[in-house]
């Protein structure tokens, strides 16, 4: 049987529910929240504030770093706490994800560090990761190019879909699941992240991101109105 | 992140007109807001305000081969993990000492209360409950043992065992059986007493965590009586005995206060069912 209908009865080109918020952690410079259904990932900016140990300094710009991690208790069967492989490597494209739109030519020697928490995972952790890193850097007012979204497009059986969830990315009937992690920019829609786990076809591959491109889009207008109500509270 | 001189000097003065920045008085608490089962994927979960002080506790579940000098008893591992995401003071990396300490102060307290009824969590000779109570501030302005103990307790009353598959001897992950774990009455609150100068406060802000340089933290339970479990002197200043006095009369007082939040957030979480 092909992949007709999806498992949580959404359109093939419908994300879960988002919910976008703003200004979540005093502490921090800028906060942010972004979920897609189950899946909550909160974000802190922390800078610029100036980078040690010293040799990490670039004297041309300030430096963006990222780190992304799971609580033990986001998902079903616990994850011992502390990063792990698959931990870095996310940490490290959020920030080629990112490290595009931000201006530190003003900050020499400084860092900006964005930390990743995912609090509830149901797949697509990354992507609400990112989403929740950008909203957060324009929280803090990190000077900005432009913002980044992003969305997970997969592959289920032949069918492409936006958002995967737990469910689809188990799906082994058919052509089995492709989960393509993938994220624009605003204003250019340039492409800042592309990861693929699975198989797909070249074609498909190109509908896949135009699909994940259209998203980005629609995604990039709740972060917008998540900022602006904020600065309308203040 | 050093606190300034000038800082540490204020609130002293301030303290000894009996006075604090935010208007408290000196064994006050802070706002205290509770929620519950907040986290799908947990077997249970609080996060607990103190002010701007927010933890968030997970409890998870799984069947383990028990200890071999306590083959009839389920297992209890406390970790806490200070996200850097919460404080400019935290670094990523492996946990340094603030949180080890944080972690078996709690662990104690839940431990040495019999708040947890080891000897029911044991399912055959070779199979027990393993309970995992892990602790992350989400953002952390001072206090974090006390709401953090607070918060575990509340994790712990409110989780449900998930589904064990005898045959497979193995959980199935995701799953929940309407079984809570074997609590009793006593719920080990703890109550932590800072000294700063000649001055004792309870549930300080950072600024005041920072200028104190000895604290003692009570994890106290009430059931028919009062119980202490868990001490911890920490800080390199001394207390005499009659601040010792102090922080033993007033512990009891502060537990009442805490224990009263807990109850009340359980009877509504019961109404509301």
């Amino acid at each position: 049987m092909s992949y007709t209908k999806r498992v949580d009865g959404r359109k093939f080109d419908e994300f879960r529910e988002v919910k976008a918020e703003v200004g979540l952690i005093k502490n921090a410079d800028g906060s942010a929240l972004f979920s897609f259904g189950d899946t909550v990932a909160l974000a802190a900016v922390y800078g610029p504030k100036q980078l040690h140990p010293q040799h990490l300094q670039n004297p041309q710009k300030g430096v963006l770093r990222c780190i992304y991690d799971m609580l033990s208790f986001s998902v079903p069967e616990r994850k011992k706490p502390g990063p792990s492989r698959r931990s870095l490597e996310i940490s490290k494209v959020t920030e080629w994800a990112l490290s595009s739109i931000v201006d530190l030519e003003n900050f020499p020697n400084t860092v900006v560090d964005v930390f990743i928490t995912i609090l509830s995972a149901n797949a697509s952790t990354r992507v609400a990761g990112i989403n929740a890193a950008a909203m957060a850097l324009a929280d803090a007012g990190v000077p900005m190019k432009e913002m980044v979204s992003s969305v997970s497009i997969g592959k289920i059986d032949k069918q492409l879909v936006v958002d995967v969830c737990k469910e689809e990315e188990d799906y082994e009937e058919g052509e089995g699941a492709t989960d393509i992690p993938m994220a624009f920019l605003s204003r250019s829609g340039d492409l800042t992240l592309l990861q693929l786990d699975g198989e797909i076809r070249p074609e498909e591959l190109k509908k896949a991101i135009k699909l994940g491109k259209e998203s980005c889009k629609k995604i990039f207008e709740l972060q917008k109105k998540a900022l602006k109500e904020k600065k309308l509270e203040k | 992140m050093e606190l300034s001189k000038l800082t540490r000097r204020r609130i002293y003065e301030y303290l000894k007109t009996g006075k604090r920045f935010d208007g408290r008085g000196l064994l006050d608490f802070r706002k205290i807001d509770i929620e519950t089962n907040v986290i799908k994927n947990a077997d249970g979960s609080a996060r607990v305000k103190f002010g701007d002080t927010d933890v968030l506790v997970g409890v998870k579940l799984d069947v383990v081969e028990p200890f071999p000098d306590a083959e009839d008893k389920g297992i209890l591992i406390t970790t806490a993990e200070l996200l850097p995401l919460s404080s400019p003071r935290f670094e990523p990396g492996p946990p340094q000492i603030e949180a080890v300490e944080l972690a078996r102060i709690i662990d104690r307290g839940l431990r040495e209360s019999g708040f947890i009824e080891f000897d029911k969590l044991s399912i055959s000779k070779e199979k027990v409950w393993s309970i995992f109570v892990d602790i992350y501030p989400m953002n952390a302005n001072g206090n974090l043992i006390d709401v953090s103990a607070l918060a575990a307790v509340l994790a712990l009353k409110t989780a449900k065992l998930p589904k064990y598959d005898e045959k497979k001897e193995r959980v199935d992950f995701g799953e929940h059986t309407e079984k809570k774990l074997p609590l009793t009455n006593r719920l080990p609150l703890t109550v932590t007493f800072y000294k700063i100068g000649k001055n004792m406060i309870i549930d300080p802000v950072q600024e005041e965590e920072e200028s104190s340089d000895a604290r003692i933290s009570i994890a106290v339970s009430k059931d028919k009586e009062a119980l202490f479990h868990a001490l911890q002197k920490g800080g390199e200043n001394v207390f005499t005995e009659e601040e010792t006095d102090l922080v033993i009369e007033n512990a009891l007082k502060k537990h009442a206060i805490l224990a009263a939040k807990v109850k009340e957030k359980l009877e509504k979480g019961l109404k509301s069912k």
